[in-house]
């Protein structure tokens, strides 16, 4: 096969030793600033984009790649230890990787995250290994209608899922929506709900509120649990990596349908945040044990970062093959490209052939090093919840501040956030439940976008959102796991008919 | 005893030396700490790119003492960036790179700040645009293509573009007040994302800057039709077969009289020290003079006009006027 062929030829580029040295600095670097909230890859590309002028072309890209898969697995390491997601994406690994640290599974939660993180990657990139051509004409069909009716799937999946009432769930959704419309209205080009403040011309930002909500709010429930944390009782030890690894195999049906539901929304674009949202809806469905999710199950830890992490790498190829890039990191990279005097576009895999499979090369070979790089530092994570809360408590909080300054370097952004921190309190502590209310901030505002440029180019009938088998086929599947429970509960009406309540 | 005198007549030495050093005959200003560089859009755009290509050339040339530090600040149609500028008063470590949205942002959505507020430094460049159409339309000519939108019904032919109510939808509104059509106008976020919705058959045309085009024109995939310049492009390296960025008409001669380019421009703080000014004007001068700016003129076909002073002054003067008038006949001016 000539892709075989091509990678080989990748492999033999990326194994010098100056750009094996890149790799790792980049993925240390990376997992740094996927620790760091605020800082995401999108700003520590693009503050070391610069620097890489005078590299050549192939061991910049694999430099700044590398802090992206760096960065992926960084993400998951706050959400799990603090319930502090470190990146948008690992706002899902909250749910069930924080009540396992709470449970003094730290380890695990974490090996399971950085496992499942890698075989989403890896899945990723033989899809673009295989399939870059085929793929990348897929992306092409995605117009407005197709990308809302991609949102509105995953908004559907979320729908009803929870133990609380569903009537709190769509009110939280619907705050979140209200949230996510605040600041300037691409189709329109107005500012709405401003109240002409200029603080808000650019809206809540998504990670100020998460920031907020999760880690200032966790802190405050502690606190007012007795400043205990219960992740005292941790094992730490090497042993527990291949424990963990014993375990993980019996979960393949879920990793498998997140790394395609991972690649599909990393493809289209969609990005690495939905499709890991997504995947946890869809895991908690189908699991026999999925009401036990929320509560600490190890496949509420592997669906969603399996998917974050398909999507995240196959964000790339819609950037090398389309220049459209998939995720805000994949934007900045594709700045650097031309830069680096690169065209992204359908001739790059034809013209810089020594480049992509450099690239691709480096994709395979980064999250292996990745891999190994975490996995050596669980233990370590673990120990961290060993820290009285007391000393640690303080540390979050000048974290999460200096996070969410980070985010649009203003000073007003820290306010939001104390001000999410308190509503996530009351919010928590109503039994709201906070993961609508998050999905509805981050994909509100694109799913509206797109249902509105949807409209325009229809010129208002909504038969646009069933015009053709694609689109069609994509809000059936959103109806349905809209109306789930509702069908589940008459199908099993009709197999116990005449059984008395 | 003698240490300490012996180290400070050294002292005293090194002083004198870097004294007589720095007496540099040029301006005698420099940046004292990190240099901001706001971007008022968001990251990956052709602003972000030209500012942190910029970033870059100062590093790699080593221009500058201090670092160029990029800072996208794109809430409000780029009204956060501006407003931040407009906020810095006197502060000569800042600068702002501009794209039509200087002139749009204000008049759209009333958000309160103008130019006048800002010093001019430097006019970079001028991007063009193009009006492109798929590849696969029959559509070879302006003249077919306005003859097909005149034969369908208003509305049925789709404009997409970047933004609302800025330089796309302009170029949009001028496009049918000339023809004495209705497009049906589409706004996405990014170039890039506009580019593959023609390539994807989700629009029938766009505007995009020949930056954001050429990727898919080099593929076979789009068509350009016409630029809307008063001279075509200079671009003579062959991009598609036999055809190069100079080949392709301008609108004028296509029977469109419509001529629309964007500034690439730098703007300062107001009150701050004119050395400053001038040492700014100098290192863009720099910048200007490197192979990698050369390369990014050429790939995006770029208008390379440069003015600074006075000059500058003035043409963003007039042009502001013209977006006035452009915006109120869109009828894109803010109600409030």
């Amino acid at each position: 096969m000539e892709a075989i062929g091509d990678l080989m030829s990748g492999f033999a580029v990326v194994l010098s030793w100056q750009n094996f040295v890149y790799m790792v600095i980049g993925i240390v670097l990376g997992v740094i600033i996927g620790v760091l909230p605020g800082l995401g890859g999108a700003n520590g590309v693009a503050i070391l984009l610069p620097l890489t002028f005078s590299m050549p072309p192939t061991s910049a890209i694999i430099l700044l790649s590398c802090i992206y898969w760096g960065a992926l697995f960084g993400g998951a390491i706050t959400s799990i230890l603090f319930n502090i997601p470190g990146e948008p994406w690992s706002v899902a690994t909250t749910f069930d990787g924080h009540p396992m640290a709470q449970k003094g599974q730290a380890g695990e939660a974490l090996t399971a995250a950085f496992t499942s993180s890698f075989v989403g990657a890896l899945f990723a990139v033989i899809v673009i290994t295989l399939a870059a051509p085929l793929v990348a004409s897929f992306a092409l069909q995605f117009g407005p209608a197709e990308k809302f009716s991609v949102f509105f799937l995953a908004f559907c999946s979320f729908v009803g899922m929870g133990k609380e009432p569903p009537t709190k769930t769509i009110a939280a959704m619907m705050l979140g929506f209200a949230l996510a419309a605040v600041g300037t209205d691409t189709v329109t080009g107005q500012l709405r709900l401003t109240f002409g403040s200029t603080e808000l011309l650019s809206g809540f930002d998504f990670l100020v509120a998460v920031i907020g909500l999760f880690g200032i709010g966790e802190i405050l429930l502690t606190m007012e649990e007795g400043l205990s944390f219960k992740g005292k009782a941790a094992r730490i030890n090497a042993a527990v990596v291949w424990q963990t690894w014993k375990e993980l195999p019996r979960y393949w049906m879920t990793s498998l349908r997140s790394c395609l539901i991972g690649c599909w929304m990393g493809i289209t674009p969609a990005g690495a945040t939905p499709a890991s949202f997504m995947s946890y809806g869809i895991a908690k469905r189908a699991s026999r044990r999925g009401d036990k999710f929320g509560t600490g199950e190890i496949e509420g830890v592997v669906a969603p970062e399996t998917a974050a992490h398909a999507a995240g790498t196959s964000a790339l190829l819609p950037m090398l093959s389309l220049g459209v890039p998939g995720s805000p990191t994949a934007a900045v990279l594709l700045g650097g490209l031309l830069i680096w005097g690169l065209q992204p576009g359908p001739l790059l895999f034809v013209e810089q052939k020594e480049f992509v499979w450099g690239l691709i090369a480096s994709m395979y070979l980064g999250n292996i090093v990745g891999l190994i790089v975490v996995l050596t530092m669980v233990p370590f994570f673990a120990a961290i919840l060993r820290v009285p809360f007391g000393i640690i408590a303080p540390i979050i909080l000048v974290i999460c501040a200096i996070g969410a300054y980070t985010v649009h370097n203003n000073t007003f952004d820290i306010i939001m956030m104390l001000v999410f921190g308190v509503a996530g309190y009351f919010l928590k502590k109503c039994n709201y439940p906070l993961a609508p209310l998050v999905l509805a901030i981050v994909l509100g505002d694109k799913a509206e976008e797109s249902f509105r440029q949807s409209l325009l180019i229809s010129q208002g009938g909504l038969g646009i959102f069933f015009s053709n088998g694609l689109v069609s086929t994509i809000m059936a599947l959103g109806l349905v796991a809209l109306f789930w429970p509702v069908l589940s509960n008459l199908y099993g009406r009709l197999l116990t008919p005449a059984r008395p309540t | 005893m003698t240490h300490t005198l012996r180290s400070r007549v050294v002292a005293v030495a090194m002083t004198a030396l870097a004294a007589g050093l720095y007496v540099t005959p040029a301006s005698a200003w420099e940046p004292t700490r990190n240099v901001e560089f706001i971007v008022p859009a968001g990251t990956g755009g052709g602003a972000d790119q030209m500012a942190r290509m910029i970033q870059g050339i100062v590093t790699k040339h080593n221009l500058m003492k201090q670092s160029v530090v990029v800072i996208n600040k794109a809430g409000g149609a780029g009204g956060e960036g501006f407003l931040d500028i407009k906020n810095s008063k006197g502060n000569p470590n800042k600068l702002v790179i501009t794209l039509s949205n200087l002139f749009t942002t204000p008049l759209a959505t009333g958000i309160p700040f103008s130019w006048k507020e800002m010093t001019p430094v430097a006019m970079l460049a001028l991007d063009e645009f193009v009006l492109w159409v798929n590849a696969d339309s029959p559509y070879k000519t302006v003249a077919e293509l306005v003859a097909a939108i005149k034969a369908a019904p208003p509305g049925k032919f789709k404009m997409g573009g970047t933004g609302s109510k800025q330089e796309d939808q302009i170029i949009t509104v001028a496009l049918e007040k000339a023809t004495g059509t209705k497009f049906t106008y589409v706004p996405y976020k990014g170039g890039g994302e506009v580019a593959v919705q023609l390539v994807g058959k989700h629009v029938d045309m766009t505007v995009n800057n020949p930056i954001e085009g050429v990727a898919q024109w080099r593929a076979g995939k789009v068509r350009p039709l016409c630029v809307f310049d008063s001279k075509p492009l200079a671009g003579k390296a062959k991009i598609a077969g036999d055809l190069s960025w100079s080949s392709i008409p301008t609108c004028k001669s296509q029977g469109l009289d419509i001529e629309y380019l964007m500034l690439r421009g730098v703007f300062m703080p107001a009150n701050v020290p004119k050395d400053a000014v001038d040492y700014y004007v100098e290192l863009f001068k720099k910048v200007r003079a490197t192979p990698e700016w050369a390369q990014l003129m050429a790939d995006g076909a770029f208008n390379q006009s440069f003015m600074t002073g006075a000059d500058y002054t003035k043409w963003v003067e007039g042009e502001e006027k013209r977006h006035r008038n452009l915006m109120k006949e869109a009828g894109f001016l803010a109600t409030n």
